[in-house]
């Protein structure tokens, strides 16, 4: 291996990174408020590729009836709620109304505007709104009740969760492959490098996202009760802080990270509506690295992730995902012996 | 119906075991063998997720470990089929530690996260070595032969494969009601109290993963020998999860819930795959969409799986007090009368820049009841978690009996005779009264996880019980030892942890507040309960907020206030004191 080929591969280990460290922040992030362990992460990134690649299509995406159905039955439960509880039918109708109201809306844009189209950001765009509202549909149906059992129940719940949503992720996309295209397709020659546009505007998506978390946690009301919830459930509760409305938020948040993913890893390789679980664990390694509590660290993980990745796909292609990982393993041996009382839950 | 209870597992070994002479479907013997095989794997998830409160994704892995590991040695090899079983249990064996003591002693959640790397690890490595077949596995894998009879694959093995399953369930049941075992059933509940009764917690988690993992590999070893081929499908992470479906939706804590579990996922399956594709106009795995929402609903609205609705039906078993004249457990050198039983000099702890104990010092001679009080927040139960060692020291020194004790595990601080009650009560409340006391005799017995599978422990847990049953009249409360632990009131609760605690046959008992959110009546007994123990020459520190309380029960009292000690007295000089008076309620300007 010469400077060039590590260079080349430095470039598209840290391009991948840059994804990994959006999913493992979102990982983060829905275990410190929620103590959900979200292994369908990556769900969200195969979702986002796919819709937009139906949408590059002029086909109106399964995502479309996947949302109309989760809302149906999020409705559903609002409606059963509400009359074992003996609320007014005008109460019961309006908390539906507010399930279904954005859902049915984006729906029916997405119907609508399909076969025009429309430019690929705008395509982009509809995208994020077609998949986001899946994060607050998902937390509700599956975690909302259990939000006071034990980490290992809501793990169990993350895979059983993961099971439903890969095989209605086969139904709704089948199972053939897309790749996108790319959203900037200009190439620059850095020395012996060639840097596409495409891992630019990955680059710069990762970092204005992450920035903008940040600022989010620090400068935003909204925020700051999400970073007192993490910090501590009941505390925050008494203060009045909903823990309901802060993990229905962070589960939005999780879908939105995971379909900007998907749009930004949709021009580098053909999605599968099964692809996202790997990349979402790769992320998940990178959460693992940061003991599922430390943005920076994640972030440090992802970055180690994606070089391991190339550089191994380049020793030994056939065993890239085997050494990506085994890394897991000298990763926690690192954590135990770094914290060896970490009795958390 | 006790005699239900007696018969239900020999008339269903029996069943197990005959069903292939039976004119039964091939069919069915198939799907039996199946069940038999999945049944196993999930045992050890019921071990592991419903008793210990651990998971893994992982189990897949493991059968794959000892079916690969069978159909290598056999095809490329020609080493004997019944060889390659203690081969792949070794290697099983070999990648549980590993990856057990990497993550056991880290919070319960690293575990499965390891699992799932380590499944898709193994799933890689398969699929990719030249010497394993790659994709296409390994084919050409013999069948058994057992005495010159070939086994085949359906009929033949039928029998062996149940043996080997009905074996696993009665070893687990028999380890699950026995020292180990109790070991096992309280890590669910947090190490605090299992360590401060000398158990160690890790110990017991690596050995149920361990357990675990044995018998996934003979599950695999018995598969390569069914399918008579080797891919790496089966094992993948997607099968992994699919038996903790199984062990779930039987119900996790149950046994017998992994049999149902396996069952009615085999059976299902099958009627799903052929269902579910027609219904829905193309084929693909669309099953597990059925899988992941039905996991789902079982978790939130039958936690406890299946198995309840079945074992509503059984009666419960009683245990059969069989103890009557079983000899006493070893007892320690008592320390005599006035000797110096524990020394605390100048310890210190520091929570940052916060010192919450600030050098106090005391001393405890054997016979004495000592009293350790002070105001909200003085620092007396942080004193009392230094000297028996959950907490490190930040400075200064513990001697026990003259032999140094700081920075030892609280269990092995136990193990050198200091007992303890827990402020907030820690037991195990699925377990009755006998055998949470029982606990408290762990350091006393010796059996391990292997006699008591083989249930070659009965002679001591006899000796045992009869123990917890002595110290239960001690306390007054023979009367209740069979009811559940979490049935109990508050008082009853605490006097049990005293129970437990003596158990252990104490130099020193410690209580940390036993009078806390007790009503009168029951703080009455409690105070009963100690006059007659400190009758009975026992060594008492009891860290206490109720003052009247303390004043009629000990010999000395150390009073704490802001982390430093104020002063050390008698009842009356306590009493007398200007300066608690004050730190208790203020002075007057």
């Amino acid at each position: 291996m010469d400077l060039t080929i590590a260079s080349i591969l430095a470039l598209d280990g840290l391009t991948n990174g840059a994804i990994y460290a959006l999913l493992a922040v979102a990982t983060v992030l829905l275990f410190a408020v929620t103590r959900v362990i979200f292994i369908p992460q990556g769900e969200f990134v195969a979702f986002g590729a796919l819709t937009l690649a139906l949408l590059q299509l002029g086909k109106v995406p399964g995502t479309v009836w996947f949302l109309l159905i989760l809302a149906g039955v999020a409705a559903a439960a609002d409606v059963l709620h509400g009359v074992r509880h003996q609320h007014a039918a005008s109460r019961i109708a309006r908390t539906v109304l507010r399930t279904l109201a954005y859902p049915v809306a984006i729906s029916l844009v997405a119907i609508w505007v399909a076969p025009m189209g429309l430019p690929l950001l705008a395509q982009a765009a509809l995208t994020l709104a077609l998949v986001t509202p899946f994060g607050a549909l998902i937390y509700r149906l599956a975690y909302e009740s259990l939000a006071d059992a034990s980490v290992l129940v809501l793990l169990i719940v993350s895979v059983g969760v993961h099971f439903a949503l890969l095989g209605l992720g086969l139904f709704f996309f089948g199972a053939e492959g897309f790749r996108n295209p790319s959203f900037w397709d200009e190439r620059f020659a850095v020395g012996p490098l060639t840097v596409t546009g495409q891992a630019l505007i990955i680059f710069c998506a990762s970092v204005a996202l992450i920035v903008m978390l940040r600022l989010y946690f620090e400068r935003t009301l909204v925020g700051k009760a999400l970073l007192a919830t993490a910090v501590n459930r009941l505390g925050a509760r008494l203060m009045g802080i909903s823990s309901v409305t802060a993990g229905r938020l962070s589960f939005t948040m999780a879908a939105f990270i995971g379909a900007l993913s998907g749009l930004l890893i949709g021009p580098t390789t053909t999605v599968f509506y099964d692809s996202g679980f790997l990349i979402g664990l790769k992320g998940f390694v990178a959460a693992v690295f940061a003991g599922l509590s430390s943005y920076p660290l994640a972030l440090v993980g992802a970055v180690g992730v994606g070089l391991l990745e190339s550089f191994g796909s380049f020793w030994a292609s056939a065993f890239k995902e085997v050494i990506v990982f085994v890394s897991i393993l000298p990763v926690l041996l690192w954590r135990s012996l770094r914290d060896p009382h970490g009795e958390g839950h | 119906m006790a005699s239900l209870r007696r018969w239900a597992f020999p008339a269903f070994a029996l069943l197990m075991l005959v069903l292939p002479a039976l004119p039964v479907p091939d069919f069915w013997i198939t799907q039996s063998n199946y069940i038999g095989l999945y049944a196993m794997v999930s045992l050890g998830l019921v071990l592991l997720t419903g008793v210990s409160g651990l998971t893994s994704f992982g189990q897949a892995a493991f059968v794959g470990i000892g079916a690969y590991t069978a159909a290598f040695l056999v095809t490329k090899m020609g080493v004997s089929p019944w060889l390659t079983l203690p081969v792949g249990l070794l290697l099983a064996v070999a990648a549980a530690l590993v990856v057990g003591v990497i993550t056991l002693r880290m919070s319960g959640h690293y575990l499965p996260l390891a699992t799932i790397a380590w499944a898709l690890v193994l799933y890689y490595t398969m699929g990719n070595m030249d010497a394993l077949g790659k994709y296409d596995g390994l084919l050409g894998i013999p069948t058994l032969k057992l005495a010159g009879i070939d086994l085949g694959t359906g009929r033949g093995l039928h029998p062996l494969i149940w043996s080997i399953a009905l074996v696993a369930a009665l070893a687990v049941t028999h380890l699950l009601d026995s020292r180990p075992g109790r070991a096992i059933r309280s890590l669910k509940s947090g190490s605090m109290m299992a360590e401060a009764m000398g158990i160690s917690t890790f110990r017991y988690k690596l050995t149920v993963f361990v357990v675990a993992a044995i018998l996934a590999a003979i599950s695999g070893w018995l598969f390569a020998h069914f399918q008579r081929t080797v891919n790496p499908t089966p094992f993948s992470l997607a099968k992994g999860i699919e038996y903790l479906f199984m062990a779930v939706l039987g119900g996790v804590g149950h046994v017998w819930g992994a049999f149902l579990g396996s069952a009615v996922v085999r059976l299902t399956t099958d009627e799903l795959q052929v269902l579910l594709p027609k219904l829905i106009g193309t084929s693909g795995n669309f099953e597990v969409i059925v899988f992941g929402i039905v996991l789902v609903v079982v978790l939130k609205y039958a936690p406890d799986g299946l198995w309840t609705f079945v074992g509503r039906w059984l009666p419960a078993t009683r245990r059969v007090r069989d103890w009557e004249g079983a000899a006493p457990l070893p007892a320690r050198d008592k320390p005599a009368r006035g000797e110096l039983l524990l020394d605390v000099q100048a310890v210190r702890k520091t929570f940052g820049g916060l010192v919450a104990v600030n050098d106090v010092s005391f001393q405890i001679r054997a016979g004495d009841i000592v009293g350790l009080i002070g105001p909200n927040g003085a620092g007396k139960s942080t004193t009392f978690n230094l000297v028996t060692g959950v907490l490190e020291l930040s400075g200064g020194a513990v001697a026990f009996r003259g032999e140094p004790v700081a920075g030892l595990p609280s269990r092995a601080i136990a193990r050198r005779g200091m007992s303890r009650t827990f402020q907030h009560v820690k037991m195990i409340p699925d377990m009755t009264v006998l055998e949470n006391v029982a606990l408290g005799g762990y350091l006393r017995t010796r059996a391990g996880t292997l006699r008591a599978m083989l249930r070659l422990d009965r002679e001591e847990e006899r000796r045992l019980f009869a123990e917890a049953e002595r110290q239960l009249q001690r306390i007054g409360m023979a009367h209740q030892m069979d009811e559940l632990a979490g049935n109990l009131a508050l008082g009853p609760q605490r006097l049990m942890e005293i129970a437990r605690a003596l158990c252990t046959d104490p130099a020193l008992l410690l209580l940390d507040e036993p009078a806390a959110g007790l009503r009168h009546r029951e703080k009455q007994a409690l105070g009963q309960v100690l006059r007659q123990l400190k009758d009975e020459g026992m060594s008492i520190l009891l860290v206490e907020h109720d003052m009247e309380f303390v004043m009629g029960l000990t010999d000395r009292i150390v009073v704490m206030e802001f982390g430093t000690k104020l002063m050390e007295g008698t009842p009356a000089e306590v009493q007398a004191s200007p300066a608690v008076r004050a730190a208790y309620l203020g002075t007057e300007h």
